[in-house]
């Protein structure tokens, strides 16, 4: 006769509000870890996604994922050179955040390499790649900017041709992918007056130099267009993807690449452990205390739970030693209990986690061996929250039945 | 060791005393106490409150030992003062039985299965424990209650099934603590004459602590005790009145 089965049977409406209670504690639990996999993922879902075997960034930085970082547009070029490359594309990453109908539009601005790159590897859930050099773009679905749908950015107006499923930056804002002569327009925009105000600027700087006195037309190009000033760089991008032959000995050409003063050059899984080193970190050390707390909670309120439990059998329990009960069956009864309530409530965690992990805002991943790895300390608390209930059982004395 | 059913008393004690504190706090609830009582046999145990009736019971039922004295029960010694010379809660498993005022059945069991968790924990298989269970609740009148938690019964109906709780092991020695003082007067002699039924038919010795002056003629010899000393009052099942005064002490 199992007496844990029974006694939660005659108190079901009890054992069940417990098993709810702790239920949704460690549905938090494992939501936190859930949590931390999705930053994870979500963070390294470009990295992993774009398919770059050497990320070249600016010179003595960590690569546009930790910092700002400008590399000439040119550089791909140079790099096309190297023996045992394939391709060179440029890479601009930047955030900016708007208004659109009312509300704040915040996305990770990606930019493509026209023409190499028409994004046909991005994974699309409707619609398609870029199909020209200006005035497209593909968003993110958590963007909610419908396919066909217009919107401007800075001076221009981009037309919505594809829709994609989870690509989201390291911030949890949406991606949206435009060719990078449009992403560096949305970056660099200024409005009319500014740009005015800084050629008449360059014009009053020219007049204070000599050059300027002697030579008229560069007062007249000084206040023309930026890009009819060759003294003036173009603007830059924010790395350089470089793509290597098969076959190729990526450390080899990492070692040539890295040889230039100008440049830094990380491998995708050194640009992976770098952005996961920087702001990942803290989110997952933030998430891990929490969990830890969580964990603690749920034990000590399964503690407190079972140790209710076995008071209210006070009076069972000394009438079993006085009926000559073995410890092992009154201890067999509270862990019993509390393996019954860890269990259930696990389950009933993972039930629950089913529909509403989601619905949160942001990716929740959970993978075997979080669950496995749950499923242990779940295992752990309950005998760990048992052992109070245990200590009062066994510090009942059989005559308390004649009290 | 198993107690020898065949021919030693159902328990004997000798020279029991309990004292409780010490120095200006010392009580002695129980003095010098020695009894025997005999298989099949009934015995009552009355006496005012705070009489040392309770302490007695709990001394013999190897629930509370006593400060010295010995007890010897079926045969087996069972307790040195308050050195145990078995495992007492094993023993108490296999060879007592214990009634108490309130029937005090597990509430989350039923009548049947407080009853086979006696027999469980001593190790008798399930089947053969229920079996059991069935024959005694069929013989104390409650078999068709078997599937009934506790709080469906009446008081009566519960202090039959810890009858038949009691009796689940075949105990040498049935104690019983004022087993009828929640029951009226009809039900309490019906539990009464339930005792000298078991104890008759299935040969264990019974004391009850009782206060019911009205079914005393049920037992075979009736104790009184008083300021933690004892005295045999009457015999009454016999017909003839014991006298008072004498030893008590087994023989």
């Amino acid at each position: 006769m199992n007496l844990a089965t029974k006694d939660i049977g005659h108190n079901l409406g009890r054992f069940a509000l417990t098993v709810v209670g702790i239920g949704l504690l460690l549905m938090l639990v494992m939501g936190m870890g859930g949590i931390y996999r999705g930053l994870i993922a979500e963070a390294t879902l470009l990295i992993d996604t774009i398919g770059a075997d050497l990320w070249v960034v600016q010179g003595s930085t960590r690569g546009p994922f930790a910092e700002i970082s400008r590399v000439p547009a040119n550089l791909e070029d140079r790099i096309r050179a190297v023996p045992g490359v394939a391709g060179a594309r440029r890479f601009v990453s930047h955030t900016v955040q708007r208004e659109h109908h009312g509300r704040s539009l915040r996305m990770v601005v990606q930019g493509l390499a026209w023409p190499e790159d028409h994004g046909e590897w991005i994974p699309l859930v409707v619609g398609r790649a870029l199909g020209q050099a200006h005035y497209e773009m593909i968003a993110d679905r958590s963007l909610r900017l419908p396919l066909g749908e217009q919107i401007e950015l800075g001076k221009d107006v981009y037309e919505i041709v594809g829709i994609t499923k989870g690509m989201v930056g390291s911030g949890g804002d949406g991606l949206a992918f435009f060719t990078v002569s449009d992403a560096q327009a949305i970056q660099f925009n200024v409005p009319g007056e500014a740009t005015r105000l800084e050629r008449a600027a360059r014009r009053s700087r020219a007049e204070g130099q000599d050059i300027g006195q002697v030579q008229p037309l560069l007062l007249e190009r000084a206040d023309g267009p930026t890009r009819g000033l060759p003294v003036l760089a173009p603007p830059q991008v924010s790395a350089v993807l470089v793509t290597l032959q098969p076959g190729a000995d990526a450390a080899k050409i990492a070692a040539t690449l890295a040889g230039w003063p100008d440049i830094t050059v990380y491998t995708t899984q050194q640009q992976i452990d770098l952005l996961l080193s920087g702001m990942v970190d803290k989110s997952r050390r933030q998430i891990g205390l929490f969990r830890v707390l969580l964990v603690i909670i749920s034990t000590i309120i399964m503690a407190l739970t079972i140790y209710t439990l076995t008071l209210d059998k006070v009076h069972d329990i000394a009438l079993l030693k006085l009926i000559g009960a073995r410890n092992t069956v009154i201890v067999g009864l509270i862990l019993q209990e509390a393996l019954i309530i860890g269990t259930l409530g696990y389950g009933l965690a993972w039930w629950l986690g089913q529909f509403a992990f989601p619905k949160f805002p942001r990716l929740v991943v959970i993978e075997t061996s979080d669950l496995l790895w749950l499923a242990g300390i779940v295992l752990g608390i309950s005998v760990l929250a048992s052992l109070l209930g245990i200590w009062e059982a066994m510090r009942v004395e059989p005559n308390k039945v004649l009290s | 060791m198993k107690p020898d059913h065949s021919k030693a008393p159902a328990i004997e004690a000798f020279n029991l005393t309990k004292v409780y504190g010490h120095g200006n706090t010392e009580v002695v609830a129980m003095n010098d106490v020695s009894l025997c009582v005999k298989q099949s046999e009934v015995v009552a145990l009355l006496g005012p409150s705070g009489a040392g009736k309770s302490t007695l019971l709990t001394a013999v039922g190897l629930i509370n030992p006593p400060t010295s004295g010995r007890i010897v029960i079926g045969g087996v010694p069972v307790l040195d003062a308050d050195r145990p010379l078995v495992d007492l809660r094993s023993f108490r498993r296999k060879h007592l039985g214990f009634v108490f005022q309130k029937a005090n059945l597990i509430p989350f069991l039923t009548a049947a299965e407080n009853v086979q968790i006696a027999m469980e924990i001593n190790d008798v298989t399930p089947r053969d424990a229920h079996r059991r269970t069935m024959e005694l609740l069929d013989y104390l009148g409650v078999s068709d209650r078997a599937n009934n938690l506790p709080d469906a019964l009446s008081g009566g109906q519960q202090q039959r099934v810890a009858v038949a709780r009691a009796l689940a092991n075949h105990p040498s020695l049935v104690l019983a603590d004022e087993p009828t003082a929640a029951l009226d007067s009809h039900r309490g002699r019906q539990v009464m004459e339930l005792f000298r039924k078991v104890a008759h038919e299935q040969g264990a010795g019974v004391i009850v602590v009782t206060h019911d002056q009205r079914a005393l003629d049920i037992f075979d010899r009736i104790f009184e005790m008083e300021d933690g000393r004892l005295r045999l009052g009457l015999t009454v099942a016999g017909g003839q009145p014991a006298p008072r005064g004498i030893r008590d002490t087994p023989e």
